[in-house]
């Protein structure tokens, strides 16, 4: 008896510490989670992340613009993805959601954006890879340049002047240097042959708009060698003393384009440019032909960068092309008042709610309502910590919950009563009570929880944000639900019946 | 007491009042399927004055641009909402500036755009999702059920139970739809599906008294069992009811627009819910026991084809006994054959 007490009363402690826990985690101005206890490291801020619906946004449904018998290569998708991840960064989106969908879809969730139309168009062009010539002028990775696939369209370079290459016996004599700062460039290869470089002025390439087009000083325009269609495929290698270097081979036609313009260009930069920002510089140290090319930095590349680039140079147009398929833009305006009026109503909602409990069951209501608070409070902690994407069919959800959490209850509390009715005493009324209504609470939320889960995948398929946060809302609702209505005010009642405080059935409304 | 399984009749009377106008709307006139299922663009804007612009008025703007259908309302003064064939950004962007220069300023509160194939693959998820979840709990129930005798007779009713909730809730949107011009969106899906879920948690609950019931008055007639059963729960039923009625209420009167046709859906679906679970899943199980032909019949006349097979199946294989019930089946399966055949047939000289 003594024992069972104290067992009641260690649930309640850890009831009242879980209360407390949620109820700080729900505070509206909580500081976050910072903890720095020797190898533990958290930083986390915790707050209630909105949906799109509810604070305004943009989600796109981005579809493969191929003929649908095409089969779409899974690591091309995940590059792309990969590609507008960055466009999408580069936006400064805060939480920018961007993931696949399926094997040829690609959903990108904005929330907040200002200028829905911009975005799209931000990360949705077709990416551009080109080769630029930066003449003498070394550029940092990162540098936005303009280049003359601008202001041109893309006419290849015809070269005006045809060489013929001696070329001596070497297929990969290709030693552009990448530079991490511009003083180191080395050549890694020794150059065996001796090159003729013809002059400059002979191989320029003819683009009919570069001369008219004057470089201002600030914005130079860069003269675009060739573009990504040129290239056939890029790697990461190992060279000469295990260094991690990146090669590239060019088609026919790039091949010929590239070793024509080394040749004219030797000891100029040449820099790799997606979508108009510089990936890599290198020097040309002598011409490249056969279209074979190695990028080599002192000191190797680390492995990631290099991964990047080769991803970037393998995918540096999206590789596959992308159409919207389908858009959902929400001012800010209407998420801002659908949030103000949902809460107010969750408010009023839960009002009503915890006042008929109070009226219709009396004591045990009050029981009901504690536990309700508790159910709440949790919920919303759950809600921040997991964290939820709440929507307004999310909130909907979670109001729903609220009473399918007191059903819970009821059904305890009108077995407890029957129980009381047939002459039984408190104690074993309570513990019948519950140990009758749990099946019919465990079969019926279930079955609730079966259809959340189909509703959540059948959200997840279509990038239905709405569908997939009611789902788990209303999930995470009934099982929360089933924990505070079996612990908690079991844990209640015990302790009203073990502090001998009630003194007639007429409180449990018999 | 109360006797519900005796006047179980009349409480079928009362569904069939309701589930079969609904039935018949949706046969003559469908459902009203948003741009989720149909593909489509919904552009809703706000201007800064009220007053500037009729509906017709950006009606016949749209028009100008090639998008003859399309649809404008007015949800207050200065709000406009106007679905439209998929707009691209670039249309999109032109009309608005032409709504502008002629209209005055606005704001854009929302735009969405969907395309054709996405909507209509998102219509046969629907229905997959919806056949899915009641596999699912015809599955949960004969297993959660599976220590009673005939389990799959719960599982059955429950479903029955269902199928009339998801009639009620799809008839009436049909109905609305035809008389306020309702659109059946993904929301109206998630609803659906949280019905289905709310309608058989409330089976459950039932069949779960009716389960310890029989176990306890073993021997009792199943009338008394079922209609006990009913009673002891129904405290309960009405009282869960009323609380999740309640929130919804507040979030009816409360909420915002955008979510008003999804509340009101759960709030219909969740009534018949209750109501369908107290008067026909534990009703028809007795109905089972006493009048199994009276289901064969319903489900003939529900599904001809299926009523078709089972006339046929009982008139070559089945007893002596059972002859008549195979003439009822195969009288079911016509008169439901002609019924419907007769509504579609109505429904093609509605829309020539």
């Amino acid at each position: 008896m003594f024992t069972e007490r104290r067992g009641t009363l260690a649930l309640l402690g850890c009831i009242i510490v879980l209360a407390l826990c949620a109820a700080w985690t729900d505070l509206p101005g909580n500081p976050g989670l910072h903890i720095h206890l020797g190898p533990i490291n958290v930083d986390r801020d915790i707050e209630l992340r909105r949906g799109l619906d509810l604070q305004g946004g943009l989600q796109v449904l981005l579809e493969a613009d191929l003929p649908p018998e095409q089969t779409v290569d899974p690591g091309a998708m995940e590059a792309t993805r990969a590609i507008i991840e960055q466009r999408v960064n580069s936006l400064g989106v805060s939480e920018p959601l961007i993931q696949l969908s399926g094997g040829r879809r690609i959903i990108v969730e904005l929330p907040g954006i200002e200028d829905p139309e911009q975005a799209i168009e931000t990360f949705g062009e077709t990416g551009l890879l080109e080769y630029i010539d930066a003449g003498l002028t070394f550029l940092p990775a990162g540098t936005i340049v303009k280049t003359t696939e601008d202001v041109a369209s893309p006419a290849p370079i015809t070269p005006t002047v045809t060489i013929t290459p001696t070329i001596p016996d070497v297929t990969t004599t290709a030693v552009p240097l990448a530079t991490a700062t511009s003083e180191t460039v080395t050549a890694t290869i020794t150059a065996t042959a001796t090159m003729i470089v013809t002059p400059s002025a002979v191989v320029t390439p003819t683009i009919p708009v570069t001369p008219t087009v004057p470089p201002t000083p600030e914005e130079p325009i860069y003269e675009t060698i060739m573009t990504g269609r040129h290239l056939k495929e890029a790697s990461m290698g190992f060279g000469q003393l295990g260094l991690i270097e990146i090669r590239f081979e060019l088609n026919d036609e790039g091949a010929a384009l590239f070793e024509q313009y080394t040749r004219a260009h030797v000891g100029q930069l040449m820099c790799i440019v997606l979508d108009k920002a510089v990936v890599s510089c290198a020097t040309i140290n002598e011409p490249i032909p056969g279209g074979a090319v190695r990028i080599t930095r002192e000191g190797g590349f680390p492995p990631e960068e290099a991964e990047s680039i080769v991803i970037r140079l393998r995918y540096g147009a999206l590789p596959i092309p992308l159409r919207v398929e389908t858009n959902r833009t929400v001012g800010p305006t209407l998420g801002e008042d659908s949030l103000q009026k949902s809460l107010i109503a969750g408010a009023i909602g839960m009002s009503v709610v915890v006042l008929y409990m109070l009226l219709y069951y009396r004591f045990p209501g009050l029981l009901a309502d504690g536990a309700l608070m508790i159910y709440a409070a949790v919920v919303l902690a759950l809600f921040k910590l997991i964290p939820v994407v709440l929507t307004l069919p999310g909130i909907a959800g979670f109001i729903l919950s609220v009473g399918m959490a007191v059903d819970a209850n009821i059904l305890i509390f009108e077995r407890m009563k029957e129980e009381l009715r047939a002459g039984k005493g408190l104690r074993l009324a309570v513990e019948q009570g519950f140990s009758r209504a749990w099946p019919s609470i465990r079969d019926s939320n279930i079955s609730t929880l079966i259809t959340c889960a189909i509703l959540f995948w059948f959200g997840s398929y279509f990038g239905a944000s709405v569908v997939k946060g009611f789902a788990l809302t209303l999930g995470i609702g009934v099982l929360v639900s089933m924990f505070t209505a079996i612990i908690v005010t079991r844990t209640f009642l015990r302790l009203i019946v073990d502090l001998d405080v009630v003194k007639h059935h007429r409180w449990f409304g018999v | 007491m109360l006797d519900i399984v005796g006047k179980r009749y009349w409480y079928y009377l009362i569904s069939a009042v309701v589930v079969v106008p609904g039935l018949i709307s949706l046969i003559l006139f469908g459902l009203h399927f948003s741009i989720d299922f149909t593909g489509g663009s919904m552009l809703e804007l706000q201007f800064h004055e009220s007053g500037v612009v009729e509906p017709a008025q950006l009606k016949e703007l749209f028009g100008e641009y090639g998008f003859a259908d399309t649809m404008v309302q007015s949800s207050t003064e200065n709000i406009f909402l106007i679905r439209s064939k998929v707009l691209d950004s670039e249309t999109k962007r032109q009309i608005e500036e032409d709504v502008q220069d002629r209209f005055g300023e606005f704001t854009e509160l929302r735009f969405e755009s969907v395309g054709p194939t996405v909507g209509g693959e998102v219509q046969q998820r629907a229905y997959l999702v919806v056949g899915m979840a009641a596999v699912a709990i015809l599955i949960y129930i004969s297993f959660a059920f599976r220590h009673v005798m005939n389990p799959v007779r719960y599982g059955a009713c429950a479903i029955i139970a269902m199928v009339h909730d998801i009639f009620v809730v799809v008839g009436l949107a049909s109905i609305f739809g035809v008389l306020f011009g309702w659109e059946v969106d993904a929301l109206f899906l998630t609803a659906l599906l949280t019905v289905i879920g709310f309608s058989v948690h409330d089976s459950i609950v039932v069949f779960d008294r009716i389960r310890e019931n029989s176990r306890r008055y073993a021997g009792q007639p199943i009338e008394d069992v079922v209609n006990h059963s009913i009673i002891q729960t129904l405290d309960r039923s009405i009282n869960t009811q009323l609380t999740v009625v309640f929130a919804l209420t507040a979030l009816l009167l409360f909420g915002g627009i955008t979510m008003r046709n999804f509340v009101w859906t759960l709030l219909i679906g969740i009534v018949s819910g209750t109501y369908s679970s107290i008067f026909n899943a534990s009703p028809l199980l007795v109905e089972w026991e006493r009048r199994p032909d009276l289901l064969l019949y319903a489900l003939s006349f529900v599904i001809p084809p299926a009523g078709l097979i089972i006339g046929l199946y009982l008139v070559f294989r089945g007893s002596d006994r059972s002859q008549p019930w195979a003439k009822g089946c195969l009288l079911a399966a016509v008169a439901g054959a002609v019924s419907i055949g007769g509504l579609l047939l109505l429904r093609g000289l509605l829309l020539s």
